[in-house]
């Protein structure tokens, strides 16, 4: 839509009420700039949903201490990375009070720690709007000739603004309204379906090993997900949060259904240790944008930026997928470079250009660089499958006495390669590929 | 494994989405299908199998959106031909609103 005229109501306009848009909100205030905050939902976080880890190191400098704060649920000290097979498993099993000390990653449930993030940003000044759903923005001809962002079109209402923050997340169709990004293939793109359950403090803390506010995540690969993608377990307070992520492009190619897999997986015995008895709170699902370094476009027009997922900002790494902390990265390098631009008096797509510097210069972009080959080794098959069953049938070899004689490890694992579609060759090979990728 | 552990009792999608707190919009669908377009381009079957909501059903060779029980991901959108699904936010306030998320 094109607009003539008419002065700014605020400085800032920001989209999106999650870790992004809150974070940027938050800075920018502090800042001495007027900030208003439009959400969607009734409630900050009430649209909102992760798999529920955040990596907290980012936040902490924004809010020091934070988790002893905010509504976070449990501290993670306990890593389990699982190759699950119909009948057997083999994991990985790290704990470390190293991971407590200094904080690295917790859990979250989106609709209790969004609201304190945002309650963070209103108590720095800024207004925030909730219950609003922002159509698409508004644009004139810059000095340039090209389009440049005035402000957004709300209903009937057009507040206006010199520079709006897009961190209207991964669909985000204010980016797509003026073009900083296109439609993502499928093999960029995961489904991500999830579900809280209920189940006492105590009996979580006897199931998974913990004592006070630690807490467990498990990856698990394999048969669980029918080999499409990866699952998750992680504990919150008293509730375990669970579910499966799905590429695309692998799902549609397997011709089964999203709910399939993920009544698969709830139901898989390798989970029914963890999971009997308990009581389903709440289903959700989310799309994951997963193309690393790749999906990562135009970041900034005039008048606008765009940042968290809304701009491609997501990494997995095969066992975990980052999103919240890259948010929060680039909410932090956006409102530095806004509130810069805004001061200069220049909010062109050359003022805000800043923010991609900032952005380049802080571990987002660097993290992002890392991983960049890390969606192109996930594309190689054998990981999610055969090695699950190559592993568990080593073991089996090495535990299971069935009365025919011990042979020496090497041999073992010989006829383990053997019976496997896994050749050492392959083994070596992705080996290597997913050192250089991961 | 684990001795016979049994597995977890099952949950039907209807009992998930049961258990999810909606603000329903009585007066629009935020999603509208074109269905001879699904039907050509294959949308119709793909969307059918992505949606975690089970939103897309068949039924007499047409597409049956129910948009209430939709959880609001995009994922049909992205596996959707050009044109043939359109699907937005619903209105501010309303749609699935987490209490856990």
């Amino acid at each position: 839509m094109t607009t003539q005229g008419g002065e700014p109501d605020f400085d800032v306009i920001v989209v999106g009420a999650g870790p992004a848009g809150s974070v940027t909100a938050y800075r920018l205030a502090q800042q001495g700039l007027s900030v208003v905050l439009i959400e969607r939902g009734d409630a900050p976080g009430a649209m909102n949903l992760s798999g529920g880890i955040l990596y907290g190191r980012v936040l902490d400098t924004v809010f020091p201490g934070f988790a002893d704060e905010a509504p976070v649920e449990r501290q993670i000290t306990r890593h389990v990375t699982t190759f699950l097979t119909p009948d057997s498993a083999v994991s990985l099993d790290y704990r470390s009070d190293r991971l407590s000390e200094p904080l690295d990653a917790v859990t979250v449930l989106r609709a209790k720690f969004d609201p304190w993030l945002a309650g963070k940003a209103e108590g720095a000044g800024v207004f925030l709007m909730p219950g609003v759903r922002v159509d698409s923005v508004l644009t004139e001809t810059g000095p340039d000739g090209r389009p440049t962002v005035v402000g957004v079109q709300a209903g009937d209402d057009q507040p206006r603004a010199r520079v709006v923050v897009a961190a209207d997340g991964v669909n985000s169709f204010l980016a797509r309204g003026v073009g900083l990004r296109g439609k993502d293939p499928t093999n960029h793109l995961a489904v991500g379906v999830k579900a809280v359950v209920k189940l006492p403090r105590s009996v979580i803390e006897d199931r998974f090993g913990l004592t006070g506010n630690q807490g467990a995540a498990h990856a698990i690969v394999g048969d669980c997900t029918l080999g499409i993608g990866g699952g998750f377990l992680y504990t919150n307070t008293d509730s375990l949060s669970l579910g499966v992520v799905l590429r695309l492009d692998d799902l549609v190619r397997s011709g089964r259904m999203a709910v399939e897999v993920f009544e698969h997986f709830l139901e898989h015995p390798g989970l029914a240790p963890y999971l009997h008895d308990v009581k389903i709170r709440e289903y959700g699902s989310h799309l994951v944008a997963e193309g690393g370094y790749d999906m990562v476009g135009a970041l900034a027009m005039n008048g606008m930026v765009l940042v968290g997922e809304a701009a491609g900002l997501t990494i997995n790494s095969g066992l975990t997928v980052r999103r919240m902390d890259l948010a929060i990265g680039s909410a932090i390098a956006a409102a530095d470079a806004v509130a810069k631009a805004i001061g200069t008096g220049d909010v062109t797509e050359a003022g805000l250009a800043g923010y991609r510097r900032r952005l380049e210069e802080s571990f987002v972009m660097q993290d992002m660089r890392t991983y960049a080959r890390a969606p192109k080794f996930l594309e190689r098959s054998g990981m999610y499958r055969a090695y699950g069953e190559l592993a568990t049938d080593l073991f089996h070899d090495m535990f299971a006495l069935d009365g025919i004689p011990r042979k020496h490890l090497l041999a073992v694992a010989r006829g383990a390669f053997k019976r496997s579609p896994v050749s050492v060759r392959q083994l070596m090979s992705d080996g290597w590929a997913g050192v250089r990728a991961l | 494994m684990g001795g016979g552990a049994g597995t977890v009792r099952t949950t039907t999608l209807s009992e998930r989405l049961g258990a999810n707190r909606f603000e329903i919009d009585e007066e629009e669908s935020h999603i509208v299908v074109d269905q001879e377009l699904c039907r050509t381009t294959g949308t119709g079957k793909a969307i059918i199998a992505v949606c975690p909501a089970g939103v897309y059903t068949e039924r007499d060779n047409e597409i049956v959106v129910d948009y209430a029980a939709c959880l609001e991901c995009g994922t049909c959108l992205v596996v959707a031909a050009p044109g043939a699904l359109t699907w937005r936010y619903p209105r501010g306030g309303f749609g699935v609103n987490f209490r856990e998320g």
